[in-house]
């Protein structure tokens, strides 16, 4: 008698497993365009907060693909920026496995000195109201890499301080602090061997690129 | 297995008054408490949960005599994740900026136990009708309570009403916030402890007005 039973429970149970899948599939297919767009439009709010000021090229329209400065992540996207001909810096998206609860993804906006303009979260999965704590919307933890360099601090020196180094760490959220320095870290040092492969090429034409740089600049 | 179904008006009652979700039966208050720090973020929370509420009641209670007894909890918890994960990837594709300000939160509604309690306790009891009412009324009481606390929270805390309107109504919203008194109030009631204050005040608030009648 249990026998019957259990595959009778069992059959209904997968039945909607299949179901359940089936419709999060479909609405995922559905969705993913947009999603993926939504994602790149809060990228693309947060590039004027981490280039150098003064860029007149379109660094969104620039964007080129590089391997992964970051160990362990996916290729990162670098959005060059130039006021004419001259290369100003780049932001560099990069994304961490390191994170608490997740990938984090970052903006790292650099300049041709190799000094960090700012940096800001794309996206993360960290505990709400502890590891948030590294959005610049719920605090100003992550504008302590503005103006740093690899030697300043120097390269052992970045890590958090209760690790031995100069930068303050988040109350209850060490793992997700400790994830966004050393991706920080690891981006510079990317740019640092290689400055010229995150330059790209500067834009062709001076004249319509101040235009159009203008025109989206204020929309 | 089936009860006698009570009347949409009880039903109405239940939900957003005598039994209401998160004053009476205090469940989900995890949510309720973390997002609770301004009437927009309230409110988009609390539609999604009455989305979630509605749907999985709906389904649960078509499906309540073809489950068998013991596997009857595993299929509910698909249903509602189902209908979470649905509820969260519109969410994102459409109210970015919303699905930004929840986070976490969004997912989480699959484990608030107010919708596995209906389920439950009501959908997988009573015929198809009566258990989409219940699933709005208690969805609406609930959502209620997250907005209520929401303003109460953001009027206390930073002097406005409806900030960020436009994540969830879009740019047409921009200019709906009220700023009653400029700059930072009572920095508490938008942190942790503000959230536990006004829910007491909201349960005393309840209490009393029941004590009343």
């Amino acid at each position: 008698m249990a026998w019957p039973t259990a595959m009778r429970s069992g059959t209904v149970l997968a039945i909607f497993v299949g179901l359940g899948l089936t419709l999060v599939a479909g609405v995922y297919e559905l969705t993913r365009d947009r999603i993926l767009a939504a994602e790149q439009q809060v990228v693309l709010d947060r590039l004027e907060a981490v280039l150098p000021t003064g860029y007149d090229n379109e660094p969104a329209d620039a964007h080129f693909e590089r391997p992964s400065p970051i160990a362990g992540g996916p290729p990162a996207r670098v959005y060059p920026a130039y006021a004419g001909e001259r290369y100003l810096g780049a932001a560099i998206e990069a994304e961490t496995p390191e994170g608490y609860a997740g990938p984090i993804r970052l903006l790292v906006g650099i300049d041709a000195e190799q000094q960090v303009v700012a940096v800001r979260v794309i996206s993360h999965r960290e505990t709400p109201g502890l590891g948030d704590g590294i959005e610049a919307s719920r605090s100003d933890w992550i504008e302590a890499f503005a103006g740093r360099t690899l030697g300043d601090p120097e390269a052992a020196e970045w890590k958090l301080r209760g690790d031995g180094g100069a930068f303050d760490g988040i109350t209850g959220a060490t793992v997700s602090a400790r994830a966004v320095v050393a991706a920080v870290r690891q981006v510079l040092e990317a740019v640092a061997a290689d400055p010229e492969a995150f330059r790209g090429e500067p834009p062709e034409t001076a004249a319509g690129g101040e235009d159009n740089g203008e025109a989206s600049g204020e929309a | 297995m089936t009860t006698p179904a009570p009347q949409s008006r009880t039903i109405w009652r239940e939900g957003l008054w005598r039994n209401n979700a998160a004053l009476v039966q205090l469940l989900g208050l995890c949510p309720l408490l973390a997002v609770t720090s301004t009437a927009v973020a309230g409110l988009g929370l609390g539609i999604a949960t009455l989305l979630v509420l509605t749907a999985s009641s709906v389904v649960v209670s078509l499906i309540r005599n073809w489950v068998p007894q013991d596997v009857r909890i595993p299929v509910f918890i698909l249903v509602i994740a189902s209908f979470v994960t649905i509820v969260e990837l519109l969410v994102a594709a459409w109210l970015h900026d919303l699905y930004r300000t929840l986070g976490l939160f969004l997912p989480l509604i699959v484990t608030n136990c107010a919708i596995l309690g209906r389920a439950e306790a009501f959908a997988s009891r009573h015929p198809v009708g009566p258990a989409a009412i219940d699933g709005v009324a208690m969805g609406c009481g609930f959502a209620a309570v997250l907005v209520v606390l929401g303003a109460l929270r953001e009027l206390i805390g930073r002097g406005t009403l409806l900030a960020g309107a436009e994540q969830l109504f879009g740019p047409v919203a921009a200019g709906w916030t009220i700023e009653l008194v400029e700059g930072d109030l009572f920095l508490l009631a938008i942190l942790p402890p503000g959230a536990f204050i006004g829910l007491a005040l909201l349960l005393a608030l309840k209490n009393r007005l029941d004590d009343r009648s």
